[in-house]
């Protein structure tokens, strides 16, 4: 186009001039001090955990579950991360390329996250799985059955798989996206697209798989084929309520001021709200079939939770994983709007932890809830974990893929 | 209402529809439209062959209704679905299924999400429709042989002679000044030209 002014209407959004200032951590900014906080609460909390843990006996059992369900919570967000990363290559897509730098951070953390689940192998098994124990597969038919695939060996052995999986899927891709950044090869891009749709594939199987083997087998004798897809669903869904705290976040403190608008923060409201209403539709999808058929091999699962106060947390979901937030979000202010999607974005996050609490903790607690000190220790460990390394990945590349062939469709973005 | 008002929009009493300016490109349109809407003029149109991002705000245009018709006709898709399967289980035709109660809410709700879905879908298309006056067998600016281009590479808009600020000599110099490539008076009654 010769002359743009003749051909199109002129854009509001359109930057003038993108300052260093807004792509790189100022030197002196508060966010360079993010690792050395994620490391202190680390190592307060994680510390905490083992020491009181170990202490008594009593408490291990605890102490694991616990465990699992913080370390659970980091390690969705960063799936979610590796997701978005995957379909903004394979769709092409221009308007997130802004936001990509951030879900990069979020999916690096994952070979860091694959360290939390080292003491669970090595210490948690056989607090965590009851079909760990021989006696107990040589009493059960059904747990003999199962032993070829739910047996320790196999177990660890697929752990390390999908760990090393997303570890080596985030950093390749993390690599090329910092490659680009200092050569500017539109070649890379093309790399990572074809990439991205095998990556897809494989990233489904073993998010699913994982799934089974973390949180279906804490009950062993019962199943749905669906669970893969719910917890990949709740993934998401956080991922997306940490993309927009940490998009607000990072505009209030004077980050990327000239490069994230409205419109992109639209879009992630958007997406947040698609994720809401997916999860919704895999809970109830899972939910439907087994309160249909109504046999006690699988209504154990929801037997179980509804008794004694587990009930009022299915109550819960329900209404705060799904309607509240669902209304809340319909509105286009809302999602264009710092604060109410802030607001909202903290609730789905503590809403994604409820949901896994429910999903670990009727295996300890049969009766009702409990909560522990290890609950809150363990999360705040894992926390910052999590912390620590998206910190870390921060301060030490520009924060949008400076070079990346559609940063000038994403900077110009519009909602239509 | 009668068929006759669904099918012909609603004109401006008189033999004047109003005016229609002509520009050369979706820029001019664009900056014409912010003049229009800071004249004050309030019922006018632009009309052009494809959308041009941000006319809605340069027309000074308020956020459209239509989401709320959607609302609202979802819930009442959602609330007919729940309504009528709840009905005919426990009044009209109650059955034991599978040992479960008459009222089995979790068994309605794919049936209570499609049909909030339907309404959904039907309240945006109808909505849009009735919001734009459509179906509308003829237009008075249709008798401008000039306004066939505005689906082919003309950039228009037309003032409406009973909007408030209308007046025959001011509305077309102000379109004149801009920067219309050509302006004229459309007639009510479909056949005569001006």
């Amino acid at each position: 186009m010769s002359d743009s002014r003749l051909h199109s209407a002129p854009s509001p959004a359109r930057p003038a001039a993108l300052r260093a200032a807004s792509l790189w951590l100022p030197p002196e900014h508060s966010w360079r001090r993010v690792p050395m906080l994620g490391l202190v609460l680390a190592v307060v909390g994680l510390g905490g955990c083992l020491v009181f843990g170990f202490m008594n006996e009593a408490n291990r059992a605890q102490l694991w579950h616990s465990w699992l369900v913080g370390s659970l919570f980091v390690l969705s967000i960063a799936l979610g991360g590796l997701f978005f990363v995957l379909i903004h290559h394979s769709t092409q897509a221009g308007w997130s390329v802004v936001l990509r730098r951030i879900a990069e951070h979020v999916m690096g953390t994952l070979p860091f996250l694959a360290l939390l689940f080292l003491p669970l192998l090595l210490f948690g098994m056989g607090d965590l799985f009851h079909w760990s124990h021989g006696e107990a597969v040589k009493q059960n038919a059904l747990l003999r059955h199962k032993q070829p695939y739910l047996n320790v060996t196999f177990f660890v052995i697929r752990t390390a798989v999908y760990f090393a999986i997303w570890s080596a899927m985030a950093l390749w891709f993390g690599r090329q996206s910092r490659l680009q950044d200092a050569s500017g090869d539109h070649g890379l891009t093309r790399r990572m697209r074809r990439a991205s749709s095998p990556g897809l594939i494989v990233f489904a199987l073993t998010v699913t798989f994982f799934a089974f083997d973390w949180l279906m087998s804490l009950q062993p004798e019962w199943y749905s084929t669906i669970f893969g897809v719910y917890f990949f669903a709740g993934s998401a869904m956080a991922f997306f309520a940490f993309l927009s705290l940490a998009m607000i976040a990072a505009r209030r403190s004077g980050l990327l001021a000239e490069v994230l608008s409205a419109e992109h923060q639209h879009d992630v409201g958007k997406l947040l709200l698609t994720f809401v209403v997916f999860w919704t539709y895999m809970a109830f999808s899972q939910y439907l079939l087994i309160w249909y058929a109504n046999l006690p091999e699988e209504t154990v699962f929801f037997a179980q939770r509804s008794a004694g106060s587990w009930r009022t947390a299915s109550a819960a979901l329900a209404l705060g994983h799904f309607v509240v937030p669902f209304f809340f979000l319909l509105p286009r202010s809302v999602k264009r709007n710092a604060a109410p999607l802030a607001a909202v974005s903290v609730w789905l996050l503590a809403m994604h932890l409820l949901d896994l609490y429910w999903l670990v903790m009727p295996n300890l607690h049969p009766d009702g809830i409990h909560p522990s000190l290890f609950d809150a220790a363990a999360l705040i460990g894992c926390c910052g974990v999590f912390l620590a390394a998206f910190g870390g990945a921060l301060r030490r590349q520009a924060l949008v893929p400076l070079r990346d062939p559609r940063l000038p469709e994403s900077l110009t973005f519009e909602n239509v | 209402m009668a068929p006759m008002r669904i099918l012909r929009p609603s004109l401006p009493p008189g033999d004047l529809f109003g005016a229609l300016a002509e520009f050369a490109t979706p820029a001019e349109l664009y900056h014409a439209c912010e003049g229009v809407r800071d004249a004050g003029y309030t019922r006018w149109d632009a009309h052009a062959p494809f959308p041009v991002h941000g006319l809605e705000r340069a027309m000074g245009l308020k956020a459209s209704r239509l989401p709320w018709v959607v609302l609202v006709t979802a819930l009442g898709g959602a609330v007919a679905g729940m309504g009528l399967q709840g009905w005919v289980s426990t009044i009209a035709y109650p059955l034991v299924i599978s040992g479960k109660p008459f009222f089995s809410w979790p068994a309605f709700i794919p049936i209570t999400f499609e049909l909030s879905v339907l309404g959904g879908a039907f309240g945006a298309v109808l909505g849009m429709f009735a919001m734009n006056q459509l179906p509308t067998l003829h237009h008075p600016l249709f008798a401008s042989t000039r306004f066939e281009r505005a689906s082919d590479d003309g950039f228009f808009i037309s003032i409406e002679s009973w909007d408030p600020q209308f007046d025959r000599g001011r509305t077309v110099d102000l379109l004149r000044r801009l920067g219309a490539k050509e302006v004229e008076l459309v007639a009510s009654q479909s056949g005569t030209r001006e």
